[in-house]
């Protein structure tokens, strides 16, 4: 078991090394991000109640679209020059791959939420209440997307039209987190009556469910890519 | 309990054993029922035209590609059961090299050999092997010459110590220097008691290490024991291949 989590430390060590040195995620992706964000906030206009009411849902909607950069982008480097057949050479367990490339878009994604969660604050005027259901329900938003789109993201990684069909799979797949941490971050920013942490428990059930299916279901996804 | 295809009395007699073996690429059967065997120790040399079936033979043996009929093992280890067991011990030089760009050459070498459970050492010994020290150990991949990038894929294979090299046109497209390079592994591995199967059409400087040779057409092996001729074109029956595909 140590191994596997020192493998999957490697793994992830190594695709966050890439994405910091090839500058992507800070030159593209996150641009894109805020340009969606500030879409948003033109389409409905400057009523100020509205942009607040909204914020939660067009926040998750945009790390939703983002995310598909990152989770393409993991399988897209590894595809580049052969380093995936070479992955399956290497004799690393199948689990601790999957959890590393989870892991290194789980905290692309957590570092996207809070560039995002300060321009939502700037550009909608949102207040936070409840900073702890706030970062959990991000932490687990984060998890469950960063699983499934792993899974998803092997499962198309063979595929010439991966990058096309990535989003046709996985948004239907993570729509629960979209509505759960929605309704999470209604409650922590005080904008709903919804009941925050219960939302926090789908979440975090969609994230395990998804983490244990991924691990189990990994060696063979990569056997097919 | 009967003894094991590939051992005599506990050792292992066959580095390879292929029998009937079959490999698909979608329906087409690259490989339509190749029966090989390769000694541990041995220097083999695949010839045949393009498209014959060298680069999936090479594949099937890393354990990269699976078996659609025939049975077939690999260093002891069955291709249809123990692929993973095969691949830890095994090191698949293909057309691609298997690195990262945005990592310097040092990152790289470092990351396949922690994969593999290399020490800090092995890194190091396989840098200066392959001269890639200084600058050039922390230069991006990405930045490199090709001759440059092959020798940084040697050299993060070297690390993992493989008991069976399979070299697919290890000499393609590389500079003097780099060849000359491929061509000392070739001769360190099997001095070190690996075996090494290799396709290449470089057949002048494959002779000096005798080879066996063995030549694959239409996705099957033809023939076992041939001398290496390097007057004779690497090449000869693409048009076969090209009837066998249409």
């Amino acid at each position: 078991m140590t191994a596997v989590f020192r493998d999957a430390w490697l793994i992830a060590g190594k695709d966050l090394r890439i994405e910091l040195r090839s500058r992507v995620g800070l030159n593209q992706i996150v641009p894109f991000a805020v340009t969606v964000l500030v879409l948003f906030a033109f389409a409905l206009d400057t009523d100020q109640d509205a942009l607040r009411t909204y914020a939660p849902g067009l926040f998750w909607l945009t790390v939703l679209l983002a995310s598909l950069l990152a989770i393409g982008r993991s399988f897209a480097v590894d595809l580049a020059d052969g380093a995936a057949d070479r992955l399956l050479l290497s004799g690393i367990d199948p689990i601790a791959v999957f959890g590393g490339k989870a892991a290194a878009i789980a905290i692309q994604l957590v570092v996207l939420e809070v560039l995002l969660g300060a321009g939502v604050v700037l550009l909608f005027d949102v207040t936070v209440h409840r900073y702890g259901l706030l970062v959990c329900a991000g932490l687990a938003a984060a998890a469950g997307v960063a699983t499934a789109g792993t899974l998803y993201g092997a499962l198309v990684a063979g595929l010439g039209v991966r990058e096309t069909l990535l989003p046709v799979l996985l948004l239907p797949v993570v729509a629960p987190v979209l509505i759960g941490a929605t309704r999470a971050f209604q409650d922590a920013f005080g904008v709903a009556g919804a009941e925050g942490w219960a939302w926090l428990g789908l979440l975090a059930g969609f994230a395990a469910i998804y983490g244990v299916f991924g691990a189990l279901s990994y060696g063979a996804l990569l056997e097919e890519a | 309990m009967g003894e094991h295809p590939c051992s005599l009395n506990g050792v292992v007699e066959s580095a390879v054993r292929l029998r009937a073996a079959v490999t698909l690429l979608g329906r087409f059967p690259a490989l339509a029922g190749v029966d090989l065997d390769i000694s541990p120790g041995e220097i083999v040399l695949l010839k045949g035209p393009n498209g014959a079936g060298k680069t999936t033979l090479l594949r099937l043996c890393a354990g990269l590609c699976s078996l659609a009929s025939g049975q077939g093992w690999v260093l002891g280890h069955d291709l249809g059961e123990e692929r993973r067991m095969v691949r830890r011990r095994v090191a698949l030089l293909g057309h691609r090299t298997g690195l990262y760009d945005d990592l310097t050459v040092a990152e790289n070498v470092d990351f396949w050999a922690q994969a593999a459970g290399a020490s800090r050492q092995d890194v190091e010994e396989a840098m200066e092997r392959l001269s890639l020290t200084g600058r050039l150990a922390d230069t991006r991949v990405g930045r490199l010459s090709a001759g440059q990038r092959r020798r940084a894929s040697i050299a993060s294979l070297v690390v993992r110590r493989p008991e069976l090299w399979l070299l697919d046109e290890p000499h393609a497209g590389l500079d003097q220097q780099t060849r000359d390079t491929v061509d000392s592994l070739v001769r360190g591995a099997a001095a070190a008691g690996a075996t090494v199967v290799l396709a290449t059409h470089e057949l002048e400087r494959i002779a000096v290490l005798e080879p066996r040779v063995v030549s694959v057409v239409g996705g099957v092996v033809r023939s076992g024991d041939e001398p290496v001729d390097p007057q004779s074109p690497n090449t000869p029956s693409d048009a076969e291949d090209d009837r066998r595909v249409s």
